[in-house]
């Protein structure tokens, strides 16, 4: 208690008491919902969703935070309303029977009616008072008051009891909604907005290259914070959903995991064996290089690994995707229906840019995968700024889940488009799949651009789209740079031949040294024999002198003795 | 079915004849109410002598009515017969508008 005290900022926004209206994304950019006993004033353009938005409060209260409604239809008859907001999936009649909700058509018609002397709208009060004390309602709608200013000619009149219709809706501390008419140049076209005070919303549902989008602003909303911006915002067949873009911090935590490309030379490439987690990947590329078959491969991986993917398609329906990666070897069919793999397919041209954001929101929000591919972002035709922030918005979106996010890129024959120049620095790796041209053939290359946080290869790669999958082929590095398809076959031909006679060259020599050292070897014997054999003469002659030397002693010895000499 | 059209386009032509169904809505008594009351009652003790009759329904007391005969501002005066249904609204204070409205009298002329 003490704590608040001491910061009153955020003790005045927890004092003002919020009624949640259950809308996604609303309750959020207005910190917490509508405020609670107090008129809110939602104003707007013909058609732009105000009806709706406004019976949305109402079946959410009632549905989801128990708390009765009344709606004063001042437009549209009961069974219409109930007829129309049908489509949303709101059985209003059926509300209307427990007594969660109740209608009043207000008709007020001009021919019908005669004024003379003085009147009050006590019989509005009346009747609102009736239907709020007959439902125990927390919440009004008024839809749309300003029908009364055609219906009764005396707006002074009109003004003095419209002024005491909110006092009263405050005492009776009933969170209203009341709808009104966008005017030229004013909030509402008969200026009451001059009696709410409390909080303002205006709708608004731009055409731009003929393609709507609707948007919800808090134009005001008396102490509290409020997101100030456009917000994007969704009316179909599960309700309406508000966007907000307040993701702004970059507060995502950043994951060390690393997870597969789903291709094994791809993983090499990447150096640290795959992409990490939650980051964003861009794969680009002329057409026909594969980009479709590289997130296939991405997504086979996701989902091997038992985690959830979600694909937006913007230019191929699921059974097509399908088919054409059946073509490489991957089928995707039974990660489909294992409940893995999502496809959400549309075409850009459906809706705006802030439509198909509200509506990935959504879809994100609603099945929370672990990765998601967008195929391609190029579809998405726009000012250039436009697609930039709304790229920017998808990354934060996913990122702040920490989810992988997988985009592809086509790119024209000529390079780099500006959009993609612009959105180099919104990704983490970047992967630029080419056509490399020569000798009358084309061929696929794929390299790294950029790749944060890992030591990636610098090389550019071939890779091929087999029926077994996307390969990378072993880089040919020539003396002239890489080598690809026929040229890379031919040149390792030339190689493998080069070698072959290197090999061959080899053995000639060895044979030769082998041949020069047998012949060495027998001279080296023969001089060997001759020495020998010298050796033996000399002995034998040597023998012999001594033998003739012992004697010629002897003979010596003999005479001398046969001449009665002494031996000297 | 076609004898009943003629009855109504005689009563609408000659809507001296007819007998007039009148619903005055209040809410209280307030002045507004009062003074309406009483401009009614000299309006038809004026016109409409020995054929009409007046409901005076206070929605304080029966706020359940008010939807049905769709009930707006107070007081509201409602005709009911003759038919077509017409409605009055304010304290009944512009006699040749009430007169109008209950086509009593045609539109003046410009």
């Amino acid at each position: 208690m003490s704590i608040t005290a001491s910061i009153p900022a955020a003790g005045a926004a927890q004092t003002l008491a919020k009624a949640r209206t259950g809308i996604t994304g609303l309750d959020e950019l207005t910190f917490g919902g509508l405020p609670a006993g107090r008129p809110t004033l939602l104003c707007g353009g013909p058609g732009c969703g105000k009806t709706l938005l406004a019976t949305t409060f109402l079946v959410n209260g009632a549905v989801l935070f128990d708390e009765p409604g009344v709606f004063v239809s001042f437009e549209e008859s009961s069974e219409d309303l109930i007829q129309n907001v049908a489509s949303l999936d709101y059985d209003l009649g059926a509300l209307v029977a427990r007594k969660k909700i109740a209608i009043d058509f207000v008709r007020v018609e001009r021919s019908e009616i005669e004024e003379s002397g003085e009147y009050d709208l006590e019989g509005l009060f009346v009747r609102l008072d009736y239907a709020i004390k007959s439902v125990g309602a927390k919440r009004v709608v008024l839809d749309t008051l300003e029908v009364l200013f055609a219906g009764l000619g005396d707006t002074q009149i009109l003004r003095a009891e419209i002024r005491r219709l909110f006092a009263w809706l405050k005492q009776r501390n009933v969170t209203a909604i009341i709808t009104a008419e966008q005017g030229a140049g004013t909030l509402t076209r008969f200026g009451i907005e001059e009696y709410v005070s409390d909080c303002v919303m205006l709708l608004d549902n731009r055409v731009v290259n003929q393609v709507t989008t609707r948007r919800l602003r808090v134009v005001k909303y008396r102490g509290s914070a409020h997101g100030t911006n456009e917000y994007p915002f969704l009316i179909d067949a599960q309700g309406v959903s508000v966007l907000p873009i307040t993701s702004a911090g970059l507060a995502h935590s950043a994951s060390d995991v690393v997870i597969s490309s789903g291709i094994p030379g791809l993983n090499q490439m990447l150096g640290a064996g795959g992409f990490y987690r939650g980051t964003s990947i861009l794969v680009s590329g002329t057409a026909g290089t594969g980009k479709t078959s590289l997130a296939a491969h991405f997504v086979e991986a996701v989902c091997a690994r038992g985690e959830r993917c979600l694909y937006f398609a913007f230019e191929e329906s699921p059974a097509q995707i399908m088919r054409n990666m059946r073509s490489i070897g991957l089928d995707l069919q039974p990660r489909v229906d294992e409940g893995l793999l999502r496809f959400e397919a549309a075409r850009p041209s459906l809706f705006g840019l802030e439509m198909h954001l509200a509506r990935m929101y959504r879809e994100i929000e609603e099945f929370s995968p672990a990765a998601a591919v967008l195929d391609p972002i190029s579809a998405l035709r726009a000012e250039t700024g436009d697609v930039h922030s709304m790229l920017l918005r998808v990354i934060d979106l996913l990122k702040s889940r920490g989810i992988t996010a997988f985009l592809t890129n086509l790119l024209s024959v000529e390079g780099m488009d500006k959009a993609d120049l612009g959105m180099s620095s919104l990704m983490d790796t970047w992967l630029s799949l080419v056509q490399l041209e020569s000798n009358g053939e084309r061929n696929r290359g794929i390299y790294v651009l950029k790749s944060r946080g890992m030591n990636h290869s610098n090389q550019i790669r071939e890779y091929q789209l087999t029926s077994q999958g996307v390969k990378l082929v072993d880089a040919y590095l020539g003396s002239s740079g890489v080598l690809t398809g026929s040229a890379r076959v031919a040149q390792e031909m030339v190689d493998a031949a080069a070698a072959v006679r290197r090999a061959q060259d080899n053995q000639r020599k060895q044979r030769e040294i082998e041949r020069k050292r047998a012949a060495l070897e027998r001279q080296i014997q023969e001089l060997r024999a001759e020495l020998e054999a010298e050796e033996e003469n000399a002995r034998k002659s040597l023998q012999h002198d001594e033998e003739l030397e012992k004697r010629i002693q002897d003979e010596r010895r003999a005479m001398a003795i046969q001449r009665g000499g002494t031996v000297s | 079915m076609s004898q009943v059209v003629s009855t109504a386009m005689e009563d609408s032509l000659h809507p001296g004849d007819a007998h007039y169904n009148l619903r005055l809505y209040v809410a209280g008594q307030t002045p507004k109410s009062i003074t309406a009351l009483a401009n009614l009652k000299k309006i038809c003790e004026e016109h409409l002598v020995g054929r009409y009759h007046i409901e005076v329904i206070d929605l304080l007391e029966h706020p359940q009515l008010a939807a049905g005969d769709q009930i707006l501002a107070v007081p509201t005066l409602v005709r009911r017969l003759p038919e077509p249904l017409k409605r009055i609204i304010g304290n009944l204070s512009n006699m040749e508008r009430v007169l109008v409205g209950l086509d009593l009298r045609a539109v003046a002329p410009p």
